[in-house]
């Protein structure tokens, strides 16, 4: 495994960085999104509650690697061309923004119900209240599972391996062909997730007995 | 619209079909081994005994923050090195059991730890042994609380069962990559049935979750 660290540590570290980067991106992409819908599905517009509804439950029930293919292989044929990267954090995005919806509904509506009444009589719009007076509350509550979000994001980037998006798993899977050591590489590349996720689990841990 | 006609040949769609039985199959053997793995593992690791149980913990810790993707590989491109030569479906389902008993030992642990303290206290009042209170009074009530997380970790199971496409395990996403491969147009109506195909399968999971939570409420 040392040996394997030694001679490989340039592909491994580039497939470390490039989990990271599709994670922050899909993670940045589907907060904003997830938010979004979050709200839809809490709106008093019935139409926008169904849109919100329909939305989370359709791309919660879809395995992720559907959702990627689709992008990686419909993508280029009616759209763009577009590399294994790409099509991997779109769907990455839109499948995460789906849980993230539902965690972030849930943290809206143990936002006191005063807080919003409050704020539309007040004068501000419902945009405004949520904005200003209801997410900000809610976000400290939803931080512990979305940071378990985020370490499911950096472990279902795997499937950028799929889509030739040369993450971490990726990487591992060409070094193991290519030295024909599988286990030492899948134990360094296990090693290079782990120094990522396990540090994040024990620290959101952490933060819900805090904030228990 | 030809596309989509010619796509759903009752060839295509049984040829699927089969692919979903795979599915099915590897669920519900990696459902049922994982339900009783982790039951066993979230026990040992709320019982705290010594050193026993945070070695337990440790390793629950360390498996379920590895991707699943890289346990398929292990246990099938890897286990051969150690001269243990699996089948594909039964590296499918060594894998899936690894990582889903983990995740499940968590949601055990943390719904015992929910029960109110109160019960155990009860338990051992009562004349009853520490591991008759957790399995006679504990566990059931913890049971109860934990069928929301339970099933949607089982979903989240039927939904990985895809990831094993990588060891050509014969299930339904691999059988869809065959069919569109050898026709470009059947593509879109390809991904559509997989899509619709999963989504019933997982929506119905979760609307017998929703049925049991109300009957046991």
């Amino acid at each position: 495994m040392i040996h394997i660290f030694a001679t490989q540590w340039q592909s491994l570290l580039y497939g470390l960085g490039q989990t990271l980067l599709c994670s922050i991106i899909a993670l940045f992409f589907s907060l904003i999104i997830g938010s979004l819908f979050a709200i839809f599905e809490i709106m008093p517009n019935k139409l926008m509650r169904i849109i919100g509804r329909v939305y989370v439950e359709i791309f919660r029930n879809i395995p992720l690697l559907v959702i990627t293919m689709f992008f990686f292989v419909v993508l280029p044929l009616y759209v763009t061309k577009i590399n294994g990267f790409t099509a991997g954090t779109i769907g990455l995005t839109i499948y995460t923004s789906a849980f993230i919806a539902e965690t972030v509904r849930s943290g809206i509506q143990s936002v006191d119900e005063g807080q919003m009444e409050g704020a539309l009589s007040n004068g501000l719009s419902f945009w405004q209240s949520m904005r200003f007076i209801v997410l900000p509350q809610a976000f400290k509550i939803v931080i512990p599972p979305l940071g378990n979000q985020f370490i499911n994001l950096v472990k279902n980037s795997s499937v950028l391996a799929f889509v030739a998006g040369f993450d971490l798993m990726y990487q591992g899977n060409m070094i193991a062909n290519d030295t024909l050591q599988t286990m030492p590489t899948f134990f360094a590349v296990g090693i290079l997730y782990l120094i990522i996720t396990m540090p994040l689990s024990y620290y959101m841990r952490h933060l819900e007995k805090k904030l228990a | 619209m030809q596309n989509f006609i010619d796509a759903y040949s009752w060839l295509n769609i049984r040829y699927l079909l089969q692919g979903l039985w795979v599915t099915v199959e590897v669920s519900v053997a990696s459902i049922i081994l994982s339900y009783i793995i982790g039951t066993v593992l979230g026990v040992i690791r709320y019982a705290q005994i010594k050193y026993f149980s945070a070695i337990v913990g440790f390793v629950i810790d360390l498996i379920r923050n590895l991707p699943l993707l890289l346990i398929i590989f292990f246990t099938y491109f890897g286990l051969p090195n150690l001269g243990f030569k699996p089948a594909i479906i039964e590296a499918a389902i060594l894998a899936m059991t690894v990582f889903e008993s983990m995740m499940i030992a968590e949601i055990v642990r943390s719904g015992i730890i929910a029960v109110d303290s109160g019960q155990m206290e009860g338990a051992l009042s009562n004349g009853l042994t520490y591991w008759q209170g957790l399995r006679i009074i504990l566990l059931p009530q913890a049971m109860k609380n934990m069928i929301p997380a339970l099933v949607s970790q089982f979903i989240s199971l039927v939904k990985d069962t895809s990831l094993a496409t990588i060891i050509v395990l014969p299930e339904m996403m691999y059988h869809a990559q065959i069919i569109y491969g050898q026709n470009s147009n059947y593509i879109i109506p390809m991904f559509i049935a997989l899509a619709v195909l999963y989504f019933v399968v997982c929506y119905a999971l979760s609307l017998l979750s929703r049925y049991f939570e109300h009957r046991l409420a």
